[in-house]
C-alpha cells in the first residue's frame, strides 16, 4: 500500500500539463465531495459552496490507508479550509494538503477549475 | 530497551505497519525494563519487567528471534549474519545493541566471586553466590553503582561502596551533596571508600578482598561491578563501521552511521563523542530513526538535557540543568540541613533572573518545577531562596506553578510528551485517572519520574475544565448544545447552514455539523438525507462503516424476535452480495462487507420482505433487547417480548446525543441485562421497574432504579419524558450515564423531573415525543424510492467502476477485509 501512496503527488497550479474533464458540477454536493477517477488514481474533489471554492485532494487516507477523504465533512479551523477522514478525523489542509492534527502524514492536493459547468481538476501527467 | 521502544514507535507511526520487522536479541528473553533492574532482587519477575510480552511481537508481525547474536554485518550484501550462521538481508539495519558492563583492568577481575551488573543473569548469578556469603562490595559509586549496592543490601549482605573519585555520584552532585548523601547511606548500614583506586583483587581462585592504591585492602567475599559502561560496539570493527574513540558507533545528528542504510540508537550510539546512558535521550533517538523512515519532519539530534531524578533506598536525589555552574556566569544559593539529612542547591545567572541548574538530596519534590523553570527558562521569583525553601507558599504564587508552565513544556522527557498534549488528553479523552493518562499518551511509561507533575496537572486540568463557564461546541459556535436547541426551537431553523449565518462563524467542521445535524434531527426529526454534507459518514450514507471502506448493513428486528422466512430473506440477501454475517450484541444481525453502490440494492430488497432500517449508524436508538417472557418460559411474569417490541417500534429512529439502547426482562433473573442499559425495564408481580442511564463500554455502569411497579402506559410516558428530557440537556456524545453523573442532585433530581414533573415540564416533553413518534420514516425506504438520492451511492462519479483497491480474504468461511502492508 506504500506503493499506492506514492502515487499522489501534491500539484502546483503552475505545473498543471493537463487539465481533466472530471465531471459536471452537479455531480458534487454543495459543502461536500465525491471521488473521481483520472488513470489509477482517485482523487476527491470538493465543492466548498458556502466559500465559492473548489479543492482536490487525494482519496486516500494516509493514516490507516483507507480510499475515503471524498466522504469526509468539510469545514475550517479559523481560514484554513480543510477536510476531516471518516474513519479517525485526521484534519488536512484542502489548500496545502497539511496533516492539521499536528503529527503524521500530508496528503497531495491538486488544483481545480470550472469551465462550462464542469469540473476541471489539474495534473502534472 | 531502545530497540524495543524504536519497534513500537514504529509500528504506531502512520506508514510504519509498512515495513517488515526482524529482531535479533543475544539475550534469551525480548527487551526487558533495566532501569528497574534492582527491582528483580527485591522480587519483581522477569515477565513483570518485560518491555512487552513475546505476543505483543506477533500481533505486531514483528519476527523476534531471540537467542540469536549477531556476529557480522556484510554491508555489500546488506545481510547480517546470526552465531548460527543464518543469514538475514535487510534493506535498513538498526543497530540497538546497547551496551555492556565497563571493566576496568584490574588484576584478579576474573575470579570467582566477581560480578557484573547488567543483565537478569548476571543477577541471577549475583543472587545465587550470595546465598553462601556474608558481605559485598561494589566498584562504582555512580548512579548504577548505588543501585548495585541496594540490591546487596536486599541479599541480606554487608555493602561496601568503592568509588574512584573523591564523592559519590560524580557526574551529578557536588561535594557537600555527596556528603549528605553519603552520611544517608551509612546510617542504612551502606559503608562507603571514596578515593579507592583498586590495585589488586585478592583471592586464590575465589576472592577474598580488595587492595587498593593506598596500601590500604578491604575484605569482602564478593565485588559487583558496576563502574560504567561500555557500548556494544564489537560489529563496529568487523564490519568497517567507524567507531568512537571511547567507544560506539559513530552517527550524526541523524542517528546514520557512516553507512547511510545503517543506523546506531541508544547506548550504543556515540553522537558528537558522547554515548547517552539515560532512557529518555535513548528514546528521543528511536523516535528520531522512527521519522526518517516513515518521512515525518526530523529534528537533528543536538545532545540532551542530562537531568535526572531518582529515589535510592528511598532517598531523594536529583540533579538538573548544569548542576555545577559557578563563577562568573553563576551564583549559587545553598540549603543544608544535616539534622534531617536535606541538601538543596541552584544556581542562577549573576542578573538573578534565569535558573542554570541546581542538586536536590533528601527532597526532591520541588525537582519537575524547578527542571521546567530551567528548560523553558521561566523568570525566578524575586526571592528565588523560596524555590528551595518552604517560605509559605511563595513557590505557588511566583511563577512556578503547574499553571504557568507553556503548553509546548515537556513534562514526559522520555516519551516526549508537552503540557499541552497532557491536557488536551484529558479534556478530549474525559480522562481522570493517572493510569488513563499513561494509556492515552505514554507518559509517565518510560522513568517514571515525571508522575507527581501528570498528578498535578490532571488536578489542575480537570479543576479548570469544572470552573468553565461556558461550555461552547467548537470554535464556530460559542453556544452550548443545550443553548443551540433552544435557539433552533424558538427561532425555527431548520438547516445547518442558516444557523451558522445567523449564530456561527467561519465554515463549520466535523464536531459542530453532526452535533447540528443531530439536534434538527432530534427538533423537527426530517430526514437526515436531506443535508446529507452534515452528516458523519455512517449517517450520509445510512451504514456503518468498516475497515476497508465497505459498509455494513442493520435491518431492524425489534425485540430481538424474527420470523423464519425473515431470517432466510436476510441469508439469501447475504448470500447474494456476498456479506459477511454476525449477530449483534443487541439481537439482531449485522451483514459486512457492502460496497457503497450496492447499500441501495440490499435495502430494496429487504424493505420488500419487511424490513427497516435499524438506525444502527446514528447516534439514535439502537435495539430493546428481550429476554423470552411469559410467553415461553417457566419463570416470567410478564410478556417481556410484546413490550419490548412496542418499546422499539415506539423510539425507532430517534436521533439523540449519543446512541440509545434498552432492554425488557421478563422477571427479576434480567436475562436481558436491562440494567446495563440506557433505559431497563425489569417486570414485577404488579408491572415493571424503571431502570435508566446504564451503559456497557469501556465504563460499565448499572442503571439506577427510576420507579417501580409500573403499569405499562405510565411506564412509556417516563421513559418519554426521560428521553426528550436528556435530548433536550445533554452535550454532544454524552451517553445517559455520563449525562446523570454530571447532573447536579443525580438520581434524585432526574426522578424530580420525571416523575414528579418538578419543573413543569411533563407534558412538553410528552407533547415533544409524540410528535417524534407520528413523524417517524424510515430513511432507507426513503432512498430506495428516490433515485436522486439512490444516485449518491456510487464510489466514483466519473466513471461507473467501483473502488479497484478493494480487497478481500477468506476466514472461517466467510470474507474479511483484506489487511494492507
Amino acid at each position: 500500500m506504500i506503493t499506492e501512496l506514492e502515487k499522489y503527488r501534491n500539484t502546483d497550479f503552475s505545473k498543471v500539463t493537463h487539465w481533466y474533464k472530471a465531471a459536471p458540477v452537479g455531480s458534487f454536493p454543495e459543502n461536500g465531495g465525491a471521488c473521481i477517477k483520472y488513470k489509477d488514481l482517485q482523487v476527491a474533489v470538493f465543492n466548498f459552496s458556502r466559500r465559492k471554492e473548489w479543492y482536490a485532494c487525494q482519496n486516500l487516507c494516509p493514516h490507516k490507508m483507507q480510499m475515503i477523504l471524498s466522504r469526509g465533512m468539510i469545514g475550517s479551523e479559523g481560514e484554513e479550509p480543510k477536510v476531516a477522514c471518516p474513519f479517525h478525523k485526521k484534519t488536512f489542509s484542502l489548500k496545502s494538503g497539511k496533516n492539521m492534527n499536528g503529527d503524521g502524514c500530508d496528503i497531495a492536493t491538486y488544483p481545480v477549475k470550472i469551465q462550462d459547468g464542469f469540473v476541471f481538476v489539474g495534473f502534472e501527467a | 530497551m531502545t530497540g524495543f521502544k524504536f519497534c513500537e514507535k514504529l509500528r504506531s507511526a502512520e506508514g510504519g505497519q509498512n515495513f517488515h520487522l526482524t529482531v535479533f536479541g543475544e539475550e534469551p528473553l525480548p527487551a526487558y525494563d533495566r532501569v528497574h533492574l534492582s527491582s528483580y532482587i527485591a522480587g519483581t519477575t522477569a515477565e513483570e519487567l518485560l518491555m512487552a510480552p513475546r505476543t505483543w511481537y506477533q500481533e505486531n508481525q514483528i519476527d523476534l528471534r531471540t537467542n540469536e547474536l549477531i556476529v557480522s554485518i556484510d554491508r555489500k550484501k546488506k545481510t547480517v549474519k546470526g552465531h548460527t550462521g543464518v543469514e538475514v538481508p535487510y534493506d535498513i539495519l538498526i543497530l540497538a545493541t546497547g551496551s555492556g558492563a565497563f571493566v576496568p583492568s584490574v588484576e584478579g577481575v576474573e575470579k570467582k566471586g566477581v560480578f557484573v551488573y547488567r543483565t537478569l543473569e548476571d543477577l541471577d548469578a549475583i543472587v545465587s553466590y550470595a546465598k553462601n556469603v556474608k558481605s559485598a562490595a561494589v566498584m562504582g559509586g555512580g548512579l548504577l553503582g548505588l543501585e548495585a549496592a541496594k540490591s546487596v543490601l536486599d541479599l541480606g549482605l554487608e555493602a561496601h561502596v568503592v568509588e574512584f573519585a573523591p564523592r559519590l555520584m560524580p557526574r551529578q552532585l557536588d561535594e557537600a551533596a555527596s556528603a549528605v548523601l553519603q552520611k544517608k547511606l551509612e546510617d542504612l548500614g551502606i559503608h562507603i571508600h571514596l578515593n579507592k583506586n583498586t590495585r589488586r583483587i585478592n583471592g586464590n581462585g575465589k576472592l577474598t578482598g580488595l587492595e587498593f592504591m593506598d596500601d590500604t585492602s578491604l575484605p569482602v567475599d564478593m565485588l559487583v561491578i558496576s563502574a560504567g559502561i561500555k557500548p556494544r560496539d564489537e560489529l563496529a570493527v568487523s564490519s568497517g563501521l567507524e567507531k568512537a574513540p571511547r567507544g560506539g558507533f559513530v552517527v550524526n545528528e541523524y542517528m546514520q552511521t557512516s553507512d547511510e542504510s545503517i543506523y546506531a540508537i541508544g547506548e550504543a550510539a556515540s553522537c558528537n563523542n558522547s554515548v547517552y546512558g539515560l532512557i529518555a535521550p535513548c528514546y528521543e533517538m528511536a523516535t528520531q530513526v522512527v521519522n526518517q523512515l516513515t518521512g515525518q519532519a526530523v529534528r537533528p539530534f543536538k545532545g540532551f538535557d542530562m537531568s535526572t531524578k531518582l529515589k535510592l533506598i528511598g532517598i531523594d536525589v536529583a540533579s538538573f540543568g548544569d548542576p555545577f555552574a559557578t563563577g562568573k556566569e553563576a551564583k549559587s544559593i545553598v540549603y543544608e540541613d544535616s539534622v534531617k539529612g536535606l541538601y538543596k542547591r541552584i544556581n542562577i545567572t549573576p542578573d538573578g533572573k534565569n535558573l542554570l541548574g541546581g542538586i536536590l538530596v533528601g527532597d526532591a519534590s520541588s525537582y519537575n518545577m524547578l527542571w521546567q523553570m530551567v528548560q523553558n527558562s521561566l523568570p525566578v521569583p524575586s526571592v528565588p531562596e523560596s524555590l528551595i525553601l518552604n517560605i509559605g507558599k511563595a513557590s505557588e504564587h511566583q511563577g512556578a506553578g503547574i499553571e504557568n508552565l507553556p503548553a509546548d513544556a515537556q513534562i514526559c522527557s522520555c516519551e516526549n510528551i508537552t503540557k499541552g498534549a497532557i491536557c488536551k488528553a484529558i479534556e478530549e479523552g474525559g480522562l481522570t485517572q493517572l493510569s488513563e493518562i499513561k494509556s492515552c499518551t505514554k507518559a509517565g511509561t518510560g522513568c517514571g519520574g515525571c508522575m507527581p507533575m501528570i498528578s498535578d496537572l490532571l488536578k489542575y486540568q480537570l479543576n479548570a475544565m469544572g470552573k468553565q463557564v461556558r461550555n461552547v461546541l467548537c470554535e464556530h459556535f460559542g453556544y452550548s448544545r443545550q443553548e443551540l436547541l433552544d435557539i433552533i426551537k424558538v427561532k425555527e431553523i431548520k438547516s445547518y447552514e442558516v444557523l451558522l449565518d445567523e449564530f456561527g462563524k467561519g465554515d463549520g467542521c466535523e464536531v459542530c455539523k453532526p452535533a447540528v445535524a443531530s439536534i434538527l434531527a432530534s427538533v423537527w426529526n426530517e430526514l437526515i438525507t436531506k443535508q446529507d454534507t452534515i452528516q458523519d459518514t455512517n449517517d450520509r450514507f445510512l451504514a456503518n462503516i468498516q475497515r476497508g471502506g465497505t459498509y455494513s448493513v442493520v435491518p431492524r428486528i425489534p425485540g430481538g424476535e424474527i420470523t423464519p422466512e425473515k431470517l432466510i430473506v436476510i441469508g439469501e440477501v447475504a448470500r447474494k452480495y456476498g456479506l459477511y454475517t454476525k449477530i449483534t450484541g443487541g439481537q439482531r444481525i449485522d451483514l459486512f462487507g457492502a460496497r457503497v453502490d450496492q447499500l441501495p440494492d440490499i435495502w430494496e430488497e429487504l424493505i420488500n420482505a419487511g424490513f427497516e432500517s435499524g438506525h444502527a449508524y446514528g447516534k439514535s436508538l439502537r435495539t430493546v433487547k428481550s429476554c423470552v417472557g411469559t410467553t415461553w418460559c417457566r419463570f416470567g411474569v410478564q410478556d417481556a417480548v410484546s413490550f419490548a417490541i412496542q418499546v422499539e417500534e415506539r423510539y425507532r429512529g430517534l436521533r439523540s446525543p449519543h446512541k440509545l439502547k434498552g432492554a425488557v426482562s421478563g422477571c427479576i433473573r434480567e436475562c436481558a441485562e436491562a440494567q446495563s442499559k440506557d433505559f431497563g425495564i425489569i417486570a414485577t408481580e404488579k408491572g415493571w421497574n424503571l431502570y435508566v442511564c446504564g451503559n456497557g463500554g469501556s465504563k460499565p455502569q448499572h442503571a439506577q432504579l427510576l420507579a417501580t411497579d409500573l403499569d405499562s402506559a405510565t411506564c412509556l410516558r417516563y421513559i418519554d419524558r426521560f428521553l426528550m428530557f436528556y435530548i433536550r440537556t445533554a452535550e454532544p456524545l454524552n451517553r445517559t450515564a455520563t449525562w446523570l453523573n454530571k447532573m447536579e442532585g443525580g438520581i434524585d433530581y432526574l426522578r424530580d423531573v420525571v416523575v414528579n414533573d418538578s419543573l413543569n415540564i411533563g407534558a412538553e416533553l410528552e407533547n415533544e415525543m409524540t410528535r417524534m413518534i407520528e413523524t417517524y420514516a424510515c430513511e432507507w425506504k426513503e432512498v430506495v424510492n428516490n433515485p436522486e438520492l439512490r444516485a449518491r451511492f456510487r464510489h466514483f462519479v466519473n466513471v461507473e467502476e467501483n473502488d479497484p483497491t478493494m480487497a478481500f480474504q477468506e476466514m472461517r468461511g466467510q470474507k474479511i477485509p483484506a489487511s494492507w502492508g
